[in-house]
């Protein structure tokens, strides 16, 4: 169960060899989180990842694989994921694939798989979660969103509207939540310098995926729906989202 | 309480057919803390018989998990059962005739503050009471409640003559003499054991509803501990309250309230006229959940010396009962005034030469900016046999915590490691957020507990969120 600060005994993390979620699920085992079901594509990386739980003091790892293209098979990946962990106290949703702009723009089949893997699996397998924390009368997610999803730029808008649509997704199925004893959280990293954004040049404001494992804990113990990490992040997209198109269209990033 | 239900060792099954049940309604449940909300199904029996029948019905449920609620004032998540059932026991109130002995027998739903509307002005009053009345019979058997009185007199089962529990293999009367190993799993048990039905007491002889109560105010902690030792052997009631915002040489300054119930001649003309007239039930209501803490570091710090500053040393005075045993009740709904995150209390036991895990205790939370509202100070006498009772000798401390200040988990995490040193434990009926392994060295007469609820709950029905967390049952290990 979790506790008085939202701190779990088991949790379900998609998208495991996430560094944001390798970051998240360390700081819970060292908090006490016992139950670790790691599930994600990239066998190695789980691997690397299940060892890492089990270092920091996790009593139960277990991993899954899945492949975020074959979205027939969310629901089926977290009925998995449940019955492996017993009782799930908390899902970190933290899947995520970058699309190559503008290389894929004009490829469809790009398109949708940076569709597929940022939005239409995790809002099934969400979906399923709901379901789950339905019947155990209890659960919290964490969802990765991103700040690219708060208003979506020219040049990441293939991810940037995949993460808007996950985003708008997970806080409306936290209102269906309501009376349920589950909970859903989403967190909206500013740009975090790590694997997934290797090779990019960051911009003035970055931050780390410790840190942002931090702000997301943190915001699971305060019950927000909605973190922004670096927390200032907030008050710069307050003005951001009021800019005119004309201008948000000539911003230099 | 009325002829049992069930005849001794009756098995689920024996009823045939039966008016049905009330219905059952899906709530969201916490703790007096307003911590760690989960959702259940909720019913509210009306007669004993219906209680069993809820409990056996939902034996083989798709997903197990019953534990029974009385008045929610556990502070953590003891009476709660995510996606279970939870058995209110609220309308489970009548009051038996109170013989010569002061025997009494009541329904587990009975509030001690019922109880004491009902007994009081017969002159009895209830063998052991916390710092609030409005607690169930069943509750105050299941978390095995203690008060000012336990150095004399020990917790509240050692009152406790007989025990009827609705368990998941059948209804059974137990007490100290018929299957001791139930009645006693069941004495601090927190409900595991199955769901108490009622319970024979055996209350206390007074002449009056009033306190004869001598107040010290004491400048430091050492001070404070030797006068709460020194006033244990002369009085049957003390109880010390410590200034949480004081440092340095101040240190645990506190002031310590000494009692005895006061006789009919030491009472003032006015009091004299009603002499056992009954505490009245709170006026004043804390109306919604405030959107924001009003208890924060500030206020806190102010309240603290504001307490300490308005009570100075007064021998002999004579208080009403309800003011000197359950200042809690003067403001109802009062944990609503947490705000929305709510609070945690944390209450410890260490052996009698341990002073020093209280100094520690205060100095770590200052050190972790944790603001604390109330922190109550008192000696236990030894404990009784209950496995999981949380009462033991030496010196217990008892802490409301808001939460909110980052640091706070992590303090009373160290905490843990403390209390544990020092060979003490946790208060289950006051914890939300302790862990299965440290829960585990607290309490190490466990396995005996787990070898009870074994014979008792072999499917391992009885749960409640507190002990999926703490991972106590009869299949958890």
């Amino acid at each position: 169960m979790n506790d008085a600060f939202a701190r779990p005994n088991s949790v379900l993390v998609l998208g495991a060899t996430s560094d944001i979620a390798r970051a998240i699920v360390g700081l819970l085992v060292r908090d006490g989180c016992e139950r670790v079901v790691l599930a994600g594509r990239d066998q190695v990386r789980l691997a690397e990842a299940a060892g890492e739980a089990k270092e920091a003091g996790a009593s139960f790892v277990a991993t899954l694989g899945f492949d975020a293209n074959e979205v027939d098979q969310a629901a089926g990946v977290v009925d998995s994921g449940f019955s492996a962990a017993g009782r799930v106290d908390l899902v970190v949703v933290g899947l995520g694939l970058l699309a190559d702009q503008p290389e894929d723009e004009r490829d469809p089949t790009r398109v949708t798989r940076c569709l597929t893997v940022n939005f239409t699996w995790p809002a099934a397998a969400l979906t399923r979660v709901a379901e789950h924390f339905r019947e155990q009368g209890s659960g919290r997610a964490l969802v990765l969103s991103s700040v690219a999803g708060v208003r979506v730029r020219r040049s990441n808008y293939i991810y940037g509207s995949a993460k808007a649509g996950l985003d708008a997704y997970a806080r409306s199925l936290n209102q269906t939540l309501a009376g349920s004893g589950g909970f859903i959280t989403v967190v909206r990293p500013g740009f975090v310098v790590s694997r997934m954004t290797e090779g990019r040049s960051a911009p003035p404001i970055s931050t780390t995926p410790d840190a942002v494992a931090r702000d997301a804990v943190a915001g699971l113990e305060r019950g927000a729906e909605v973190v922004w990490s670096p927390g200032y992040l907030a008050v710069i997209f307050r003005v951001l989202r009021l800019l005119p198109e004309a201008i948000w269209r000539r911003l230099p990033f | 309480m009325p002829e049992p239900i069930l005849a001794e060792g009756a098995a689920p099954g024996d009823s045939v057919t039966q008016p049905p049940l009330p219905e059952a309604v899906d709530r969201i449940l916490t703790g007096w803390g307003r911590t760690s909300p989960t959702a259940a199904r909720v019913i509210t029996p009306g007669e004993p018989a219906d209680v069993v029948r809820s409990l056996w019905s939902h034996n083989g449920a798709t997903r197990p998990g019953v534990i029974a609620r009385g008045l929610g004032r556990s502070y953590g998540d003891a009476a709660q059962c995510a996606g279970g059932l939870v058995i209110e026991t609220g309308r489970l109130d009548r009051i038996g005739a109170i013989n010569d002995a002061g025997e009494v027998e009541v329904d587990a739903g009975v509030s001690l503050a019922a109880l004491l509307r009902t007994s009081l002005p017969q002159g009895w009053f209830v063998p052991v009471t916390p710092g609030t009345r409005q607690v169930t019979i069943g509750g105050a058997i299941a978390a095995d409640i203690h008060g000012k009185n336990h150095h004399q007199d020990g917790s509240f089962c050692a009152h406790v003559t007989s025990i009827t529990l609705a368990t998941p293999t059948g209804v059974l009367q137990v007490s100290q003499s018929v299957d001791p190993a139930l009645f006693w799993a069941t004495a601090g048990g927190m409900g595991l054991t199955g769901v108490i039905l009622g319970a024979t007491i055996r209350m206390r002889r007074v002449e009056t509803a009033w306190m004869r109560v001598d107040t010290e105010r004491h400048g430091e902690l050492q001070g404070l501990m030797d006068a709460l030792e020194r006033v244990d052997a002369t009085h049957r009631y003390s109880v010390a309250w410590l200034d949480c915002s004081a440092r340095g040489r101040h240190l645990g300054r506190g002031i310590l309230d000494a009692g005895d119930h006061a006789r009919a001649s030491e009472l003032g003309a006015s009091a004299a006229r009603d002499p056992l007239a009954a505490p009245h039930d709170a006026r004043f209501k804390v109306p919604v959940a405030l959107p924001a803490p009003l208890v924060g570091g500030l206020s806190v710090a102010a309240f603290n010396r504001a307490w300490y500053a308005k009570s100075p040393s007064r021998p002999g005075r004579i208080r009403p009962l309800g003011g000197f045993f359950h200042p809690l009740d003067a403001l109802g709904d009062w944990n609503r005034l947490f705000g929305p995150r709510g609070f945690v209390q944390y209450q410890y036991v260490v052996p009698s030469e341990r002073r020093d895990v209280i100094v520690s205790t205060l100095e770590l939370l200052q050190r972790a900016g944790a603001a604390c509202s109330m922190a109550v100070l008192k000696r236990f006498g030894p404990g009784d046999p209950g496995p999981l009772s949380f009462p033991m000798a030496g010196w217990t401390l008892a802490l409301d915590l808001p939460v909110g200040p980052p640091g706070l988990r992590r303090a009373l995490r160290e905490l843990d490691q403390l209390v544990l040193a020092a060979h003490g434990r946790v208060y289950l009926a006051k914890d939300s957020r302790l862990g299965p392994v440290a829960f585990a060295a607290m309490y190490p007469r466990l396995s005996e507990f787990e070898t009870t609820l074994r014979r008792v709950d072999p499917e391992g029905l009885m749960q409640s969120d507190l002990s999926r967390r703490l991972r106590i049952g009869s299949l958890a290990r």
